[in-house]
């Protein structure tokens, strides 16, 4: 798709003035960068990025059986989930394959759930279809997403926002910034301590401004944000997770909440129960490549015979450790971590190892946590 | 000393039948980042237009051609240690290999400088 089809966010301007290089992505015009990637991802490392992911889908599910509804798709349980707690999950396909990875917070009378932008057109037909009459879906079109991410966010954010830093990792609160309501929730998407904003489109320019002109941040674009999330050891929809993939297979178990092990009761709960019990045929795992050559999504994962047995889904080169690293499915036998791995890129043999995720340890803000 | 520049953005300083061979300052900055670099080895032979090497920024990986054709007198080792030389000295520091031309009329089909410019402007 040409930069001319894809569709304008609300910050397009924005990112322009301040000299981002603008890719299509999800079908919009998005920033990849601005000063260069590793820069940005040793940025919001040590102090904060702020992120434009306005892209993203901001659904509201509300009515009286939502909880049931949603359960119903979704492998989490909801029932213990408190007001203004959230919680990462998967929207399932009968068969157990993953129809999406998403954030749902219980908020007030209603859900809000949050969904990749690439794939959101497509999830809210497919719960529009599958949820119980009654259950009402909105897509709010006109709510922007911002992420501030960072070691520094915290006080870059309770600056602007006071009350923000009482809020601990996966919980969020109604608050106001600049004027402006927003939602902003304890979350992200780096394995950084950080926040994710959510305030109207026609003031989010404003919104940005405020926070870019804190002194701890600055705005970054989706290259760091892929290498930081890689890093994180955070799967990426439609590369490392798809409508192939079931949640165990993909090492996203602790998203299965255990009252719905047992019960079940949602879309793909035989095939998952069954992987649950024993073992999934091949399994979504960290590699640390050897030399300094990435070896990206695509690359074959090789057995000694040169059989391709499993598939890299993302791969690159971390800015923090200096290395090449990658996430791939290998076979279920080859996934404990110190194993060593041959991966196959044009015509070039790789060593790796696997390496227990995530690569650069998270520093959420987990409160009774020091 | 002359230099050319092609389409896919490399350049090439020509002295005789002696030539150095480096992406452009515009390609640097299209790559971003560059992380690792793949040269050929001493005494290889590329043809025009032939990839003879690879540059891999974090985003992606892309090949670079041989403007000319000729043998590869000498890879740049510094570059190889320290891909980042690609970016912050692209058409100085950061050159990629040496080359004998075995042809030098092939330069003919090459962009000088002031084509190049109008070239990436039309980018």
């Amino acid at each position: 798709m040409s930069d001319a089809e894809a569709k304008s966010l609300p910050l397009d301007a924005w990112h322009r003035a301040r000299g981002a290089r603008m890719v299509p992505f999800a079908g919009y015009a998005m920033p990849i960068q601005y000063e260069g990637i590793i820069a940005e991802h040793k940025w919001t490392r040590e102090s904060a990025g702020l992120f434009d992911v306005s892209h993203m889908g901001q659904l509201i599910v509300a009515g009286a059986d939502a909880e049931k509804g949603l359960e119903s798709l979704l492998p989490a349980d909801l029932g213990i989930l408190k007001d203004g707690r959230l919680r990462y999950s998967l929207l399932l396909a009968e068969d157990g394959g993953i129809v999406d990875d998403l954030m749902a917070t219980r908020r007030g009378d209603h859900f809000y759930v949050v969904v990749n932008g690439a794939t959101k057109e497509g999830d809210i037909a497919y719960m529009r279809d599958k949820l119980p009459r009654g259950v009402v879906l909105d897509h709010m079109k006109e709510q922007a997403l911002l992420a501030l991410q960072g070691p520094k966010a915290v006080e870059a954010l309770s600056r602007l926002v006071p009350g923000v830093e009482a809020l601990g990792f996966m919980t969020g609160g109604a608050f106001q910034i600049g004027g402006t309501a927003a939602w902003i929730s304890r979350s992200g998407y780096t394995g950084e301590d950080g926040f994710e904003i959510s305030v109207p489109a026609s003031n989010v320019a404003e919104v940005a401004d405020l926070l870019a002109s804190q002194p701890e941040v600055k705005p970054i674009g989706l290259g760091a944000r892929d290498s930081l999330r890689l890093e994180a050891g955070l799967p990426l929809y439609g590369h490392d997770l798809d409508t192939e993939t079931t949640p165990v297979e993909a090492d996203l178990t602790f998203a299965i909440s255990k009252r719905r092990r047992g019960e079940g009761g949602f879309a793909g709960w035989e095939r998952i129960a069954r992987e649950l019990e024993t073992g999934p045929i091949r399994r979504r795992v960290g590699l640390a490549v050897e030399g300094r050559q990435p070896v990206r999504e695509g690359a074959m994962v090789v057995d000694a015979e040169g059989n391709e047995v499993g598939k890299v889904t993302s791969g690159g080169f971390s800015p923090i450790l200096e290395a090449p690293i990658a996430m791939a499915y290998v076979p279920a036998g080859s996934a404990e971590p110190g194993n060593a791995v041959t991966l196959a890129q044009r015509g070039k043999l790789f060593q790796a190892k696997v390496v227990a995720m995530p690569f650069v340890p998270h520093r959420y803000h987990r409160k009774g946590a020091a | 000393m002359t230099v050319y520049y092609t389409k896919e953005h490399e350049w090439i300083r020509v002295d005789g039948d002696q030539a150095t061979v480096g992406i452009t300052d515009f390609a640097q900055g299209q790559l971003g980042d560059v992380v690792f670099v793949e040269l050929p080895d001493a005494g290889r032979q590329v043809t025009r237009g032939g990839e003879a090497a690879v540059v891999e920024s974090v985003k992606a990986a892309s090949d670079v051609y041989a403007p000319v054709s000729g043998e590869v007198v000498e890879p740049n080792q510094a570059l190889a240690d320290d891909p980042a030389l690609a970016n912050s000295d692209p058409e100085g520091e950061g050159w990629f290999f040496k080359l004998r031309l075995s042809d030098t009329s092939e330069l003919d089909g090459l962009m000088d400088d002031a084509a190049y410019k109008s070239f990436c402007d039309s980018q």
